[in-house]
């Protein structure tokens, strides 16, 4: 058995690879993922991939700040050590919402960082996941889970009639880690 | 409902919208006949004074949209840009109309009583707290020192001056964009997009020194004895929501007729992401405007927001932040929203009303004041004017949109990029 884990299409053109795509679902060959120096447009339709929740995480995360802030701020200044600011009543909501808009705006964007980072495996200080390091320079690579996806010559063969550059057999599934 | 695809092909201004605008329209005639003849003089003054703003507003956010495309060189916005085109083009009437309201609110006279003196004078049907000249003149009962010290600036010959020009100016310039843009159907090449870029850019300038001028002088002055330097952007941002929604709900109808088959949602979804946007916008001015002074709590601040906050306006006051803030936030917040036309189409239509009840209570507690109830604020008078001004602006729009030789700019030098747009 062949110790294959990942089969890897490297195109140097973005139109080859989205050919490739086409030609590799058309033998119904599932796709891993794909790996793109810069967005291309188009190739989460025909990739069948999800929107993003990443919108909803921020929005909970606002919520999260200027509830958090707004309770702070009646608790100071409502309950604990009330203050007569210019003769208002005690809890004078319009003079709070600045800082409960900032808040929400600093929850929701560091709440979407690290949902960001969360979710696709990056900290400071980790490995990146990187199936090929051209990926991020000048390759346009489409990952193909070997194991069930046989016979590997036929799937090397589309590729390469595809127009593929390079095809790599790799072992490991991420050539980043050491 | 056929499919137009081709370029060449013109709108055909016909059947339901022409019958319906022009219905609207006599509903609005009714309406201020009936308003100046049952005695509410003064309402239907400041009703008329409110739309024809509103008007001229939505047709200067057609030539604002066009500038800022050219001036950022845009190619999303190419293949639509013949609709703001044509509020560019129906601008002179809305500005010819605007000037005969403000005229006539001038010109025609009835007793008032003065707001810092408390006499019984005669004074015009808008404008009235600056505007007659009992209350400028020095050892009259009725005089009144601060708008004396104004009246350098407020008076009736300088006032109409300044209006004429910015209107004349932002006319010119929007119809020259469409000269260029028709101009580049016929000779094809760049000189017609240069020169539109830079025209664009002269726009930009004129436009972002004098809108806050515009509105300082044709609605802020209703209130003369307050100020807020906030108000010109303030109505600014007001002036680019309500054009943005209405160039969307116009581009929904199209759609829907049949034309403009290469609008797609992505187009919408920009759209929507800038309505979204600056209905923010519109409420950071709002609030940055009503905080600093309720904060400050200084009377002669205050007394435009006392106004506001007697109980008949009250409701309406903070129903104008649920229309224009709460539910285009809530709405299109979500990306699904924006790429949707039935949810879209819903939060411009929300918007436009509601930018009507921002403009409501900029004008209304400042003219007339308050009715007997908060519910008979908003009486027939107001619904009639709205749908007749409606109906004028729509039988305008697509009149003009109807004389475009073809529905898209098709020399426009970004137009396969505006085709293929998606996002």
């Amino acid at each position: 058995m062949s110790s294959t884990k990942y089969i890897l299409g490297l195109f140097d053109d973005p139109d080859e690879m989205m050919h490739g795509i086409d030609k590799l679902q058309k033998n119904s060959i599932p796709i891993y993922d794909v790996y793109t120096p810069m967005p291309i447009h188009g190739i989460e339709a025909k990739l069948g991939i999800k929107d993003s929740r990443l919108g909803y995480a921020a929005f909970m995360f606002g919520c999260l700040g200027g509830t958090t802030i707004l309770s702070l701020v009646y608790y100071f200044l409502g309950y604990d050590w009330p203050m007569n600011i210019g003769g208002k009543i005690h809890f004078a909501l319009p003079d709070y919402i600045p800082v409960t808009f900032e808040w929400s705006v600093l929850f929701a964007s560091f709440g979407m960082a690290f949902t960001f980072f969360y979710s696709t495996h990056l900290f400071p200080g980790r490995a990146p996941r990187v199936m090929d390091l051209r990926a991020t320079n000048d390759r346009f690579v489409i990952a193909i889970d070997a194991k069930g996806n046989t016979p590997h010559e036929d799937i090397t063969n589309l590729l390469k009639e595809a127009g593929a550059v390079e095809i790599k057999h790799n072992d490991r599934k991420y050539v980043s880690y050491e | 409902m056929e499919t137009h695809n081709s370029f060449n092909e013109q709108f055909e201004f016909s059947g339901k919208a022409k019958t319906y605008s022009l219905i609207a329209i006599a509903v609005g005639v009714l309406a201020i006949a009936l308003g100046f003849l049952t005695g509410a003089v003064e309402r239907t003054f400041a009703n008329l004074l409110l739309m024809g703003y509103y008007f001229t507003c939505v047709c200067i956010a057609g030539v604002f949209f066009c500038a800022l495309q050219y001036a950022a060189q845009a190619g999303w916005s190419a293949s639509l840009l013949r609709v703001p085109q044509a509020f560019a083009k129906v601008l002179p009437y809305a500005a010819v109309i605007l000037i005969l309201i403000i005229g006539a609110g001038l010109y025609f006279t009835h007793p008032i009583l003065t707001e810092e003196t408390h006499q019984h004078i005669t004074g015009p049907y808008l404008y009235k707290e600056w505007a007659s000249k009992a209350v400028t003149t020095p050892g009259t009962d009725a005089y009144d020192a601060i708008i004396k010290g104004k009246s350098g600036y407020l008076n009736i010959p300088f006032f109409f001056a300044r209006l004429a020009f910015y209107l004349i100016a932002y006319s010119i310039l929007g119809l020259l964009l469409v000269k260029y843009s028709n101009n580049e159907d016929e000779l094809g090449g760049m000189f017609n997009y240069k020169k539109s870029f830079n025209l664009a850019c002269a726009f930009l300038v004129v436009f972002g020194f004098t809108v806050p001028l515009f509105a300082f002088d044709a609605i802020m002055s209703l209130d003369a004895h307050w100020f807020s330097t906030m108000f010109g952007w303030y109505n600014f941002a007001a002036l680019w929501v309500s054009g943005l929604s209405v160039i969307t709900l116009v581009l929904i109808y199209l759609r829907k007729q049949g034309y403009f088959a290469w609008i797609t949602e992505n187009h919408l979804h920009n759209m929507g992401q800038l309505i979204f946007g600056f209905s923010i916008f519109w409420t950071y001015l709002w609030f940055a405007q009503f905080l600093l002074i309720y904060y400050a709590n200084i009377p002669e601040e205050a007394a435009y927001f006392y106004k506001r906050w007697e109980p008949e306006f009250q409701p309406w006051f903070w129903f104008n932040l649920v229309m224009n803030f709460v539910a285009p936030f809530l709405i299109l917040m979500a990306r699904d929203s924006k790429r949707s036309v039935g949810v879209l189409k819903t939060a411009c239509i929300i918007l436009v009303l509601g930018h009507w009840l921002d403009y409501f209570m900029m004008v209304m507690p400042g003219t007339v004041g308050p009715q007997s109830h908060w519910y008979t604020e908003i009486g027939w008078i107001e619904a009639g004017v709205f749908i007749g001004f409606a109906g004028l602006f729509t039988f305008l729009v697509l009149g003009a949109l109807s004389k475009f030789k073809s529905l898209v700019p098709k020399n426009h030098p970004f137009l396969q990029e505006s085709l293929h747009h998606h996002i």
